[in-house]
């Protein structure tokens, strides 16, 4: 339980919520379970990823949220051996689809990783730009502009303008995690996943990457997963509590609105969870 | 913010058109795969071309070919047993000077040497194993087997004459310089693996010695030693298999004589050798084919050997830890 | 008496130190008395002339090796051009989708070719080059040496993949980029150092052989061009040099060894460096 309990600042905002024209988009979870090999580790998670929100996947290790969040992306895939059924429909469309190539949804749902992992062996401009060159999507002309534009979303662009040259690793660690960040939004995702990105990190850049975070859920719908409940109360606006019972299966316990999860849950174990009975 | 890859549109669509990522997947795996089992093809066309390229001597001449003393192109004739008889003990003479240099190297630099001295020592015994074999050889030629002749091989004939292993005419070259060529030669391997595997051996080991009360070499003696030593057996094998592969040094020195002789001043021949120098002067088929049959033996006693090393060592980087 | 005892095992353990020390300065003695050697000899005997004269014939002084350089040097840049590509390829293919049985075999398919020695390696590209061409030539000569190339290469490549953090395949297969191009743009150029390294390792090891060009490459008196006729190399010639009864040649069989041996070296220690440099670690 960390000591800095901070409100990120409100962000200057021109739009209200109501009015904001719904540019993320809205992603279903429907029955949705996961395998590595014989092991089942999710079962049946059903919710609602609302665009342009903010939404926190808690729960204790084990309990499944990194297995769930990388099923988003199909990033699960990776791994031999691991597969998943059920559906998971980005604006309508069912993404884990057999015919569905899972290479490009991962340029329509970025990643944020755990520890930030820019490219070694290309400089700040390159990792950001990254994305783009080798999926052949860039353009010469318009590349600089497009570094700018997302080392500038990544709250980055100021720290490093005048060393894009500098390889990527040369930066701190909170200055690569949103090296990362930039490098994500440079292909122009819908949704952005992060993967507990600010666990690695200490304070002080952890509270600027939850800043950011507010900032991006205008422009992008945001899913995160996060081990740090205080974290998942000041940044998200939805949440989903996993837990994992005594088969080791992970499985929804709750979903809603933020603040009703922390002042108010509808489950035991919910509650059990948020107030540090366990986990 | 407006979505700009507007080509990609709904995913279902990009679907539609095909999955050309996953073509590049399917190609990039398909050709490193090819090149792999390359690998594999290239080594079994290698004992498929040795077994085939030596049949017509090993139908004619069978088992005998390995007992047999007479090796006679003219007559066409051909038994390789000085070869295997030069071949054998001019290695197993490496490993019986080469070997005792190389596990106290690999004790000295394991158990005693200082942390910033032991890299470049090592490295220097492993450049050892950069110099090429002919460099040896006209090493050898011109360096050591006059000294051979002039001093080492009169001595020992004065002193332990009476040995039928020091007896006869002093050339300089012959087994005792192939040998001691091939043991030079085998030392950086011998040495280097032993230290790693005495590395290997964990440090509470000798820390339960130490506390005995043991001296710094009895702690390498009882606990070091001893549980390194499938190891080090392995690197003595693997150095017996680089010395029975070894052409060009021993072809330079070991007098090229086709003969058994009991004593270490003889001039004999290895397997290695009479390919080397005869291969080019075989004039008909079967010559060729009895030359192609001892490259076999070559092959498969160093592929057992081999094997059998990577299977000692390998047990005890990674295997049960007994006592 | 116990005292006696103690002595004893002092001594004792006092003698065997000091021999293994003094073993390790035998071993080292024996390497600076090879490279003294050929350094004093061999440097005494090189001349500018060295490098670019051919050999001139017996009873004549004089003459060079530089035949014989360029030849090594075209051998081995054909067994490269040949070798590293299936090395690395392989070397990839183990490292990314070599975890089955196919993996397993190809690894230990590649620690025997290590084990063959060179001149099985000589014979085998007689059987397939020289007798099908009916004659020696550059191609055997390069053939073989690719041969000798390709396990050293096929390791180093497998094993400095394999270094390679996860976390960045991860990164780059989440930004959407395929597999192929995953490994190829991202995997291999943070390896770059260490394949690097195998490979210039692999030269230098085939750069010293003679064995496998006795009766592949087979030696040239003179500049040789096409791939179908026999080259001179370096190795061969100090070999030949070095046996003959000329003590002209003989001086040049040092001079050649000098080169040799620095080749090796220069390019040995080169590797190093690339290892050292590397981002990697």
């Amino acid at each position: 339980m960390t000591a800095l309990n901070l409100r990120p600042e409100p962000v200057e905002n021109n739009m209200a919520p109501e009015e904001v024209k719904l540019l993320g988009r809205r992603v279903e979870i429907e029955e949705l379970s996961a395998w590595y090999g014989e092991k089942l580790a999710i079962e049946k998670v059903t919710m609602s990823v609302d665009p342009n929100r903010v939404t926190a996947i808690i729960g204790p290790s084990g309990c499944g949220k990194s297995t769930l969040i990388r099923c988003i992306n199909r990033m699960h895939e990776v791994i031999p051996g691991a597969r998943a059924r059920g559906r998971i429909l980005l604006d309508g469309e069912d993404i884990l689809a057999a015919s569905v190539d899972p290479v490009l949804i991962r340029r329509r749902i970025g990643m944020v990783f755990q520890k930030p992992n820019p490219f070694p062996t290309m400089s700040i401009f390159d990792n950001v730009a990254a994305g783009l060159k080798l999926n052949g999507l860039a353009d010469r002309r318009t590349l600089p502009s497009i570094v700018e534009k997302s080392l500038k979303q990544a709250a980055l662009w100021e720290e490093v303008k005048d060393k894009l040259g500098q390889p990527g690793t040369a930066l701190s660690g909170g200055q690569q995690q949103r090296l990362c960040i930039a490098r994500a939004l440079a292909v122009e995702p819908d949704v952005l996943l992060m993967d507990e990105p600010a666990s690695a990190l200490d304070p002080i850049a952890t509270l600027k990457i939850e800043e950011l975070i507010q900032e991006l859920k205008q422009s992008y719908t945001i899913v995160i997963v996060t081990h740090n409940m205080q974290q998942a109360a000041r940044v998200s606006d939805y949440t989903a509590f996993m837990l994992a019972a005594e088969d080791r299966v992970g499985r929804l316990v709750e979903y809603g609105d933020t603040n009703h999860i922390f002042t108010n849950p509808k489950d035991k174990r919910t509650e059990d969870y948020i107030t540090g009975r366990f986990g | 913010m407006v979505n700009t890859q507007g080509q990609t549109g709904r995913v279902g669509a990009t679907a539609a058109r095909g999955r050309p990522a996953n073509l590049g997947d399917r190609v990039f795996k398909s050709v490193v795969t090819a090149l792999a089992c390359g690998i594999l093809l290239l080594v079994g066309l290698i004992v498929f071309k040795m077994i085939d390229s030596s049949m017509q001597s090993i139908q004619k001449f069978g088992f005998d070919f390995l007992t047999g003393t007479t090796w006679d192109p003219v007559f066409q004739k051909f038994g390789a047993l000085p070869f295997i008889y030069g071949t054998l003990v001019s290695s197993l003479l490496a490993l019986a000077i080469g070997g005792p240099i190389s596990i106290g190297a690999a004790i000295y630099l394991s158990e005693l040497a200082p942390n910033w001295l032991r890299g470049p020592v090592s490295f220097m015994v492993e450049l050892l194993a950069a110099i090429p074999s002919v460099v040896y050889g006209l090493w050898g030629i011109f360096v050591m087997a006059p000294w051979l002749r002039s001093s080492l091989e009169p001595m020992l004939g004065n002193s332990l004459g009476f040995l039928p292993l020091f007896k006869g005419p002093v050339y300089g070259v012959g087994l005792l310089a192939g040998g001691l060529i091939l043991a030079i030669m085998i030392i950086p391997t011998i040495t280097a693996v032993s230290r790693d595997v005495m590395r290997a051996v964990p440090n509470t080991q000798r820390e339960a010695m130490l506390a005995l009360g043991a001296t710094r070499w009895e702690t390498i003696r009882l606990a070091v030693l001893p549980y390194a030593n499938s190891g080090i057996f392995g690197a003595f094998i693997l150095g017996l298999g680089r010395a029975l592969g070894e052409t060009m040094a021993v072809t330079m020195l070991i007098g090229n004589r086709p003969e058994i002789s009991a004593s270490l001043f003889a001039p004999s021949y290895t397997m290695a050798s009479v390919i080397a120098n005869e291969f080019t002067e075989a004039t008909y088929e079967l010559y060729l084919s009895a030359l192609v049959e001892i490259g076999l033996v070559l092959f498969g006693v160093t592929l057992l050997l081999n094997a059998l090393a990577r299977l000692l060592v390998w047990r005890v980087a990674y295997g049960p830890t007994g006592g | 008496m116990a005292t006696n005892l103690h002595l004893r095992r002092k001594l004792t353990n006092g003698v065997m130190l000091g021999l293994a020390m003094l073993s390790t300065l035998v071993a080292l003695g024996f390497l600076f008395n090879v490279l003294g050697y050929v350094l004093i000899q061999g440097g005494s005997a090189l001349n500018p002339e060295f490098f670019t004269h051919l050999p001139k014939p017996v009873g004549e002084t004089g003459g060079g090796m530089g035949n014989a350089i360029v030849g090594t040097l075209i051998l081995l840049g054909l067994a490269s051009a040949m070798g590293v590509p299936v090395g690395v390829g392989a070397g990839i293919y183990l490292a990314e989708f070599g975890s089955g049985r196919l993996g397993t075999a190809v690894r230990f398919v590649t620690d025997v070719l290590t084990g063959i020695p060179s001149i099985t390696i000589g014979i085998f590209a007689y059987t397939v080059v020289v007798l099908p061409m009916r004659g020696f030539s550059t191609l055997a000569g390069a053939i073989a040496l690719a041969i000798i190339m390709i396990p050293t290469v096929t390791r180093a490549t497998e094993e400095m993949l394999k270094l390679v953090p996860g976390s960045l395949r991860e990164a780059s297969l989440a930004l959407g980029i395929p597999m192929w191009k995953t490994v190829l743009r991202v995997v291999v150029p943070a390896a770059m150092g260490g394949i690097i390294t195998g490979v210039m390792l692999a030269v230098a090891r085939a750069g010293g052989e003679t064995a496998p060009l006795l009766f592949t490459a087979f030696g040239n008196r003179f500049w040789s061009f096409g791939l179908d006729r026999p080259i001179a190399a370096l190795p061969l010639q100090v070999y030949t040099y070095a046996v003959s009864p000329y003590d002209d040649w003989r001086a040049q069989a040092w001079a050649g060894a000098f080169v040799l041996v620095a080749m090796v070296l220069v390019i040995s220690l080169l590797a190093r460096l690339f290892t050292r440099g590397a981002p990697m670690r």
